[in-house]
C-alpha cells in the first residue's frame, strides 16, 4: 500500500505481513493458503472498520492527499476530446483554474475547475490552486460561451480558498467572485457542480452555482478553512479540528442540510485508490443528472437554479407576521 | 489635562475610576479613534458623526443611519421579527445571538424597509457592524433577498449600506450560500431594470464584499472605509510583507477601479437624491422612446 495516511498504518502493516507470508511460502515451498485467506478476511474487516467511520480529520487528510485526483485528472478520464481554452481576455491566464470544451459521451460540454499542482514546480505555476480574479473571470467567460452555444456546463470544485494576496485585492477579488455568483444564476443551460476535494469558501462557490451540486463521498465544503475559523473563534489555529467538526463540512452533513443534491461514492480508501473506477462512477452520476436536466427548457433551468439557492437558509420569526 | 479636571470634581464618588473614564466620552464627549481629538457629542452629531479634526467617519449603527438618511428619519421596516436559528447546533451560537440582541436592540445585522429620500421612494437595507460584526448569516441573506424582491415588485430603487466582517462561521455552509442567494436575487432585480446603489462603509470584507456589496449599478463608499476580500492580517501572512497604510481603503479601491465615487458622509444624502432623480423617468424628456 503506497502513500498511506497516518490512520491507514494498521492496514499497511497487515498488508506487509500478508505479502511476507506469501513470499516466505513460495521460498520454502510451504502451503499457507488457509493462513493467507484468514489474514485477507481480517484485512477486509479492518478496512471496513477504518473506512466505514472516517472522522472529519481523516477525511481532511484524504482530500488534502497529494495523490488525490485533480480537475485535470477527471477531465482526462471522465470526458474525451478535451480542448483547453485559456485567458480572461482582460488581464491574463490564471492556471489555478482550467477549462475548455470536451465531450461527455456524445454530448459536447464546457468543463472547468480549480487546478492544484502535482509537485512543487506545478504548484508554483498554479499558485497552489488559489485563483486570482482573472481565474474567476476566465471561468465566467467560458460559462457565457457555453450559454451562447447551448452547451451544458460541468464545474469541478477543489480549492482551499481564493488567493488572499495584495495582487488579488488590487484586481478586484471580491467583485470577480460576486460577478460569477450573479451571472451563474442567470445561465440558461444545465450547470452541474461537483466538489471533488476541498470546497473552500467564496473561491469555491464562484464555480458552484449549479442546478445540481454534488460532492464526492469524502469531499468537504465550508465557509472558511478550519484553521481560519479556529484562529477567529478561539484565537488558536491549532484547534482547527474542533472548528471543522462544529462547522459540519462533510458531504454527509451538507446533504442533510439540504445544500447539495447527491453524493458520488468513492472507491474504498478514497478516489486516489482507484482513479479509474472513480472516473466511471463520476461519469455515470453526471450523465444521470444531465439527463434529468435535459428535459427542462432554458427558462426552466434558470428558474430551477434560482429556486434552489433562494430556498437555502434557516430563520424564524419571533411572532407570526400578519 | 481635561480628564484631570473631571476627576477632581468627582473626588467624592465611589464609582471605580475605570467606569468614570468610560462615562465621560460615551455620554458627553467622544474621542476620535484615529486622531485622538476629543469633541462634544453634540458637535460630532451635527457633523454627521465625522471627526471635526481629521475627517474620520465614525461607525454608525442602523438607527443613526436611518436618522441621517431617510426623510424625517422614517423607515417602514420589513421582517423586523426575523431571527437567526442555530441550524448546526454550533457551540455557543445561540447564547451569542441572544447577547447581541440584548446589547444592540437589533434582531440581526441588517435592518430593511422602505422610506423616502428627498421625496423619492426607495427600499433600503442598512447593515450594522455592532451586531455580530455585521456577519452574513441566513437572516441577513433572506432579508436582503426579500428587500430586493420588494423593490422589484414596487419598482423602487434599492440602496444597500454594507458593513461586515464577512460570513457568519456559526452558520457555516448556510452562510456561504447566502452569497449566492443574494447575488441571484440582485441578478433578477437587475434584469428587471431596477436601480441598485451600493454604499460601502467601514469595514466591508469577505463574504459581503464578495457578493451583494460589489454588485451595485453604482458603488459609493464613505472615505477611509476598509473594503476588501481578505483581511489585512491574512494578506500580510500570505505575502510575508507589510502592507501600506492606505491598502484596501475606499481611496485605494477608487484608484483601482473598484468603485464609482468616494462620498463624504455629509454629501451622501444630496448625492443619493441627485442619483435617484436622474434615474427617475421624466415623460417630457423621453421623446425618443
Amino acid at each position: 500500500m503506497a502513500g498511506e495516511l497516518p490512520f491507514e498504518q494498521p492496514l499497511a502493516e497487515l498488508r506487509g505481513k500478508i505479502d511476507e507470508l506469501i513470499r516466505f511460502g513460495a521460498e520454502k515451498q510451504i502451503d499457507f493458503t488457509d493462513e493467507i485467506a484468514r489474514l485477507e478476511e481480517r484485512y477486509k474487516a479492518l478496512q471496513e472498520e477504518i473506512y466505514g467511520s472516517l472522522s472529519v480529520r481523516q477525511k481532511i487528510q484524504i482530500v488534502k492527499s497529494p495523490q488525490r485526483p485533480t480537475t485535470l485528472d477527471y477531465i482526462n478520464t471522465v470526458f474525451t476530446d478535451f480542448i483547453e481554452l485559456h485567458g480572461d481576455r482582460l488581464f491574463g491566464d490564471d492556471q489555478a483554474i482550467v477549462g475548455g470544451i470536451a465531450k461527455l459521451g456524445d454530448v459536447p460540454v464546457t468543463v472547468m475547475g480549480h487546478q492544484k499542482g502535482r509537485d512543487t514546480k506545478d504548484n508554483l505555476a498554479r499558485n497552489f490552486g488559489m485563483p486570482h480574479p482573472e481565474g474567476f473571470r476566465k471561468a465566467l467567460r467560458l460559462m457565457k460561451q457555453a450559454d451562447k452555444f447551448r452547451r451544458p456546463i460541468i464545474t469541478f470544485i477543489d480549492v482551499t480558498g481564493a488567493y488572499p494576496g495584495s495582487s488579488a485585492e488590487e484586481r478586484g477579488q471580491s467583485e470577480a467572485i460576486a460577478r460569477n455568483l450573479l451571472e451563474m444564476s442567470l445561465l440558461r443551460v444545465p450547470v452541474i457542480s461537483v466538489v471533488i476535494g476541498e470546497g473552500g469558501s467564496g473561491g469555491a462557490l464562484a464555480l458552484g452555482v449549479g442546478n445540481r451540486v454534488l460532492m464526492l463521498e469524502h469531499a468537504i465544503y465550508s465557509v472558511i478553512s478550519p484553521e481560519g475559523a479556529a484562529s477567529i473563534l478561539y484565537k488558536d489555529a491549532g484547534r482547527a479540528m474542533e472548528a471543522a467538526e462544529s462547522m459540519k463540512i462533510t458531504a454527509q452533513d451538507i446533504l442533510a442540510l439540504g445544500v447539495i443534491d447527491d453524493i458520488v461514492p468513492e472507491p474504498t480508501g478514497g478516489a486516489h485508490r482507484d482513479p479509474k473506477k472513480q472516473a466511471e462512477t463520476l461519469r455515470g452520476k453526471l450523465q444521470e443528472h444531465l439527463q434529468e436536466l435535459a428535459a427542462m427548457s432554458p427558462d426552466e433551468l434558470k428558474e430551477d437554479r434560482f429556486r434552489k439557492f433562494r430556498s437555502i437558509g434557516s430563520y424564524a420569526f419571533l411572532q407570526t407576521p400578519d | 489635562m481635561l480628564k484631570d479636571l473631571f476627576q477632581k470634581k468627582r473626588k467624592y464618588a465611589t464609582i471605580p475610576s475605570e467606569k468614570t473614564k468610560r462615562e465621560i466620552p460615551e455620554g458627553l464627549m467622544n474621542k476620535c479613534p484615529k486622531c485622538g481629538a476629543i469633541q462634544f457629542n453634540m458637535e460630532l452629531m451635527k457633523n454627521f458623526k465625522v471627526c471635526t479634526g481629521c475627517g474620520y467617519h465614525f461607525i454608525l449603527n442602523a438607527s443613526e443611519r436611518v436618522e441621517m438618511l431617510l426623510d424625517g428619519g422614517r423607515l417602514f421596516e420589513y421582517d423586523e421579527d426575523m431571527v437567526s436559528e442555530d441550524p448546526l447546533g454550533f457551540p455557543g451560537y445561540r447564547v451569542k445571538t441572544e447577547q447581541m440582541i440584548e446589547k444592540t436592540g437589533m434582531r440581526d445585522a441588517v435592518v430593511t424597509g422602505e422610506g423616502t429620500i428627498g421625496g423619492f421612494p426607495v427600499v433600503v437595507c442598512i447593515m450594522s457592524f455592532e451586531f455580530f460584526s455585521g456577519t452574513l448569516g441566513s437572516v441577513v441573506g433572506e432579508k436582503i433577498v426579500r428587500a430586493a424582491e420588494a423593490a422589484m415588485q414596487k419598482n423602487y430603487p434599492l440602496i444597500i449600506f454594507s458593513t461586515s466582517g464577512g460570513a457568519r462561521m456559526q452558520e457555516s455552509i448556510l452562510s456561504l450560500m447566502q452569497m449566492a442567494k443574494t447575488s441571484a436575487a440582485l441578478g433578477r432585480f437587475s434584469e428587471s431594470g431596477g436601480l441598485y446603489i451600493s454604499v460601502l462603509t467601514d469595514p466591508t470584507l469577505g463574504g459581503v464584499s464578495a457578493s451583494f456589496a460589489t454588485l451595485g449599478d453604482i458603488i459609493l463608499a464613505e472615505p477611509g472605509a476598509v473594503i476588501g476580500f481578505a483581511g489585512r492580517r491574512v494578506i500580510e501572512q500570505t505575502i510575508r510583507q507589510k502592507l501600506p497604510d492606505n491598502f484596501q481603503t475606499s481611496e485605494f479601491n477608487l484608484q483601482h477601479g473598484h468603485l464609482d465615487k468616494v462620498v463624504h458622509r455629509k454629501d451622501l444624502r444630496p448625492t443619493l437624491i441627485k442619483l435617484l432623480d436622474m434615474h427617475t423617468v421624466k415623460e417630457v424628456a423621453f421623446h425618443g422612446r
